[in-house]
C-alpha cells in the first residue's frame, strides 16, 4: 500500500488535495452542526442541565422520568394518532394521480392547483386554517352549515382538535404524493395493460394486479417519509394551538421538547426526549434502506 | 456553448424518460388505453368529462382556503363576521395591504428572510456543487466513507440537534442574530450534494480528463465545464432549497426574539397571535397572503422544473 502511494505521480496527489479541499467544507459542517450536536445531545440526555450551568450527570433518570411523564406520553400518543392522516392521504392522492394520468385537457392546470398547498409556507397555512376552523365564522363551519350541520369549535374541542389538524395535513400534503404517484404511473410500461386486456382482465383487476404493485416503491417511500415528517410535526401545533390544545390533546413530541427545552429550560430532559425521537426516525429510515434494497420493483 | 450542450444532453435524456411524458409538459401516460379500441371512444370521452368534473370539485376544495384568505384580507374588520359570509368583499378594503407595513415588522421580516435564504442558497449551492464534483469525478482516499458519513446525517432529525446547536450559538453570542440560521447552511446541503453527484455520474469522465491534459486546474474545470453541465439539476435543487429556507419556522423561532431580527414566518405568526385578540382578521390574512405570494409566484414561474425535479427525487428515494 505505502509503496503504491509513494509511486503515485505528483499529478495524482494534486488531484487528491483538490478533492479533499472541495469536500472539506461540507464535512466540517457535518462535524460541527450534526455529529457534535448529536453526541452532545446523547451526553446531555443523561444529565440534569438547564443550558446555562454545567450539566450534572444523572444516569438514566431522564429516561425513566419520561415514561412516567403523563405529558410526554400524551404528546407521543397525539403524534402517533395524527399519523392516521397518512394512509387516507395516500389513497386520495393515488386516486387523483390515476385521474390525472389520462390523456385529456387541463391536467397541467390541475397539477398546479393541487400542488399549491405543498409549496405554501406552513406558518401561513396554519394561520389560514386556524381561521378556517373558527367555530362561528370559519370557512369549514360555514360550509357545513350549508348542509345543515352545526360544526364544532374545531380547535377548542378535545374531540375535534386532532381531526382538524389531520384534515389540514392531508390538504397540504396531497399534491406531493399525487405528483410522485403520477410519475410512477407514467413509468408503468404500457404493454402490461395491453397484455392484461388481451387476457380479458377487467379494469379493477388491472388496477389491483398491475398498477398497485408497480407503484409500490413510491407508496413505500411516501409512507416512510410521511412517518418521518409526521413524527416531527411542530409548526401547525405551535401556531394553531399555542398551549398544546384543549387538555393537551394536540401537543406533539417536538412541541413538547421545544417547550421543555426553551420555556422550562429543562435541557437535559428535553435532550433525552429528542434522543428518543432521533432513534425512532433512525429506525424507520434504516428499515426503509433495508427494504428498498430488497424491493423488486424499481423505477429506474 | 455547443460543447457544453454536448455535455448537458446525455444526462438530461434519461431524466426525461423516467417520469414518462412529463418532459413534454403534458402527461402522456397509458391510463386505461389498453382496455378498449374504437367502440370505447365514447366511453373514454365520457370518462374524461367525469374525471374533469371530479378533479374540478377537488381543485375547488384545494383552492378554497387560499381564496378565503385573500377574500378575508380585503374585508372590513366587521365584514369578517357577516352571516352568510361574503366571498366577494363589499366594500374592497385594499387599505389592509397598506396597514400591514406599519402594524408590525413585516418589511424587516421580508428583508431578514431574503438575507437568510439568499446567502444560504447561493453560497451553499456552490459549496455543495464543489463537493459533488469531487465525489463524482475526482480520486481521493476514503471517498465513499466520507460520502456515506455525510448521507447518514440525513437520518438525524433537526429536533435532536437543536438543543446543542442552540447552546453552541448561545455561547458565542449569536442568539437573536441571523447567523445561526445562515452559517450552517453555508457549509452545503447533503441532499443537494447527493443529487448533483448522481447527475454528474451520467457525464463522461473523459471530459474532465481532457481538460486536465489541457492544463486546466480543478477549479477552472469546475467553473467552465461542471457548473454549466449541472445547471438544470442545480437550478431545481436551488429553488427547492430556497423555498425550504423561506418557509422555515422551527429554527427561527428558537433563535430570534426581538421583532427586528425575526424572519417573515415569525412575523406573520406574531401578527396572528397579536391581532386575533383584537379580531383584526383582515390584517392577519393580508400579512399571511403577502408571506405566501413570493413562493407562489416562484412556483408558477418555475413550475415545470420544480415538478420534474420533485417527481425525480421522489422516485429515486
Amino acid at each position: 500500500m505505502t509503496t503504491t502511494i509513494t509511486r503515485r505521480s505528483r499529478l495524482h496527489r494534486k488531484e487528491q488535495r483538490a478533492a479533499l479541499a472541495f469536500v472539506a467544507i461540507p464535512v466540517i459542517g457535518f462535524l460541527l452542526f450534526t455529529l457534535f450536536p448529536l453526541l452532545f445531545s446523547v451526553y446531555a440526555s443523561f444529565t440534569n442541565w438547564n443550558g446555562i450551568s454545567a450539566p450534572v450527570f444523572k444516569g438514566l433518570d431522564n429516561y425513566t422520568k419520561m415514561f412516567g411523564d403523563r405529558y410526554f406520553l400524551q404528546s407521543l400518543w397525539n403524534t402517533l394518532y395524527m399519523m392516521i392522516g397518512i394512509p387516507i392521504g395516500l389513497v386520495i392522492s393515488l386516486g387523483l394521480a390515476l385521474a390525472m394520468n389520462r390523456k385529456m385537457r387541463g391536467t397541467t392546470f390541475f397539477r398546479t392547483v393541487y400542488y399549491l398547498p405543498v409549496i405554501s409556507s406552513i406558518a401561513a397555512v396554519a394561520i389560514l386554517w386556524q381561521w378556517a376552523f373558527n367555530g362561528d365564522f370559519g370557512l369549514i363551519n360555514q360550509g357545513l352549515a350549508l348542509v345543515g350541520i352545526d360544526g364544532p369549535n374545531w380547535l377548542q374541542d378535545t374531540a375535534t382538535v386532532k381531526p382538524a389538524l389531520i384534515i389540514m395535513a392531508i390538504w397540504k400534503g396531497l399534491g406531493y404524493s399525487m405528483l410522485l404517484y403520477l410519475a410512477a404511473l407514467q413509468s408503468v410500461p404500457r404493454y402490461l395493460y395491453e397484455a392484461a386486456a388481451l387476457d380479458g382482465a377487467t379494469a379493477w383487476q388491472q388496477f389491483r394486479h398491475i398498477t398497485i404493485p408497480m407503484v409500490r416503491p413510491v407508496t413505500f417511500f411516501l409512507i416512510v417519509t410521511s412517518i418521518i415528517g409526521g413524527s416531527q410535526i411542530f409548526v401547525e401545533i405551535n401556531i394553531m394551538t399555542p398551549t398544546g390544545g384543549p387538555e393537551f390533546q394536540s401537543a406533539s413530541i417536538v412541541w413538547y421538547i421545544w417547550q421543555k427545552a426553551f420555556d422550562n429550560l429543562q435541557m437535559g430532559y428535553a435532550s433525552a426526549m429528542s434522543v428518543v425521537l432521533g432513534l425512532l426516525v433512525f429506525v424507520i429510515t434504516f428499515i426503509q434502506f433495508r427494504l428498498n434494497r430488497r424491493n423488486q420493483f424499481s423505477i429506474d | 456553448m455547443s460543447a457544453q450542450n454536448v455535455i448537458t444532453t446525455p444526462p438530461l435524456e434519461p431524466a426525461h424518460e423516467i417520469p414518462g411524458g412529463a418532459g413534454s409538459g403534458k402527461p402522456a401516460g397509458p391510463g386505461r388505453a389498453g382496455r378498449g379500441s374504437r367502440s370505447a371512444k365514447e366511453t373514454l370521452r365520457l370518462g374524461n368529462i367525469l374525471t374533469t368534473l371530479v378533479l374540478s370539485v377537488g381543485a375547488i376544495v384545494m383552492i378554497a382556503p387560499l381564496a378565503w384568505t385573500f377574500s378575508t384580507s380585503l374585508k372590513t374588520k366587521d365584514g369578517v363576521f357577516e352571516l352568510p359570509p361574503q366571498w366577494i368583499p363589499d366594500p374592497f378594503v385594499w387599505e389592509n395591504y397598506a396597514r400591514i407595513w406599519t402594524a408590525g415588522p413585516l418589511l424587516s421580516g421580508i428583508q431578514n428572510s431574503l438575507i437568510v435564504a439568499c446567502s444560504v442558497t447561493i453560497v451553499g449551492s456552490l459549496t455543495s456543487a464543489l463537493a459533488a464534483f469531487a465525489f463524482a469525478k475526482m480520486r481521493m482516499p476514503f471517498k465513499n466513507v466520507l460520502f456515506l458519513g455525510l448521507l447518514s446525517g440525513l437520518m438525524i432529525p433537526f429536533p435532536t440537534l437543536m438543543i446543542p446547536q442552540f447552546t453552541i450559538f448561545a455561547s458565542i453570542g449569536w442568539v437573536d442574530t441571523l447567523l445561526p440560521l445562515i452559517v450552517p447552511g453555508l457549509f452545503g446541503n447533503i441532499i443537494m450534494i447527493f443529487f448533483l453527484r448522481q447527475f454528474l455520474n451520467s457525464i463522461p469522465d473523459s471530459i474532465v480528463e481532457a481538460a486536465r491534459i489541457d492544463g486546466a486546474s480543478y477549479l477552472q474545470i469546475f467553473w467552465t465545464l461542471i457548473l454549466p453541465a449541472i445547471r438544470p439539476a442545480l437550478a431545481a435543487q436551488f429553488i427547492l432549497w430556497f423555498m425550504a429556507m423561506w418557509n422555515d419556522y422551527l429554527a427561527p423561532i428558537i433563535y430570534l426574539n426581538s421583532p427586528g431580527t425575526q424572519t417573515l414566518q415569525l412575523v406573520i405568526a406574531n401578527f396572528n397571535a397579536q391581532y386575533a385578540i383584537q379580531t383584526d382578521y383582515p390584517l392577519i390574512m393580508a400579512a399571511s397572503f403577502v408571506a405566501l405570494l413570493p413562493v407562489l409566484i416562484v412556483f408558477v414561474v418555475f413550475q415545470r422544473q420544480i415538478i420534474e425535479s420533485i417527481a425525480l427525487s421522489g422516485s429515486k428515494g
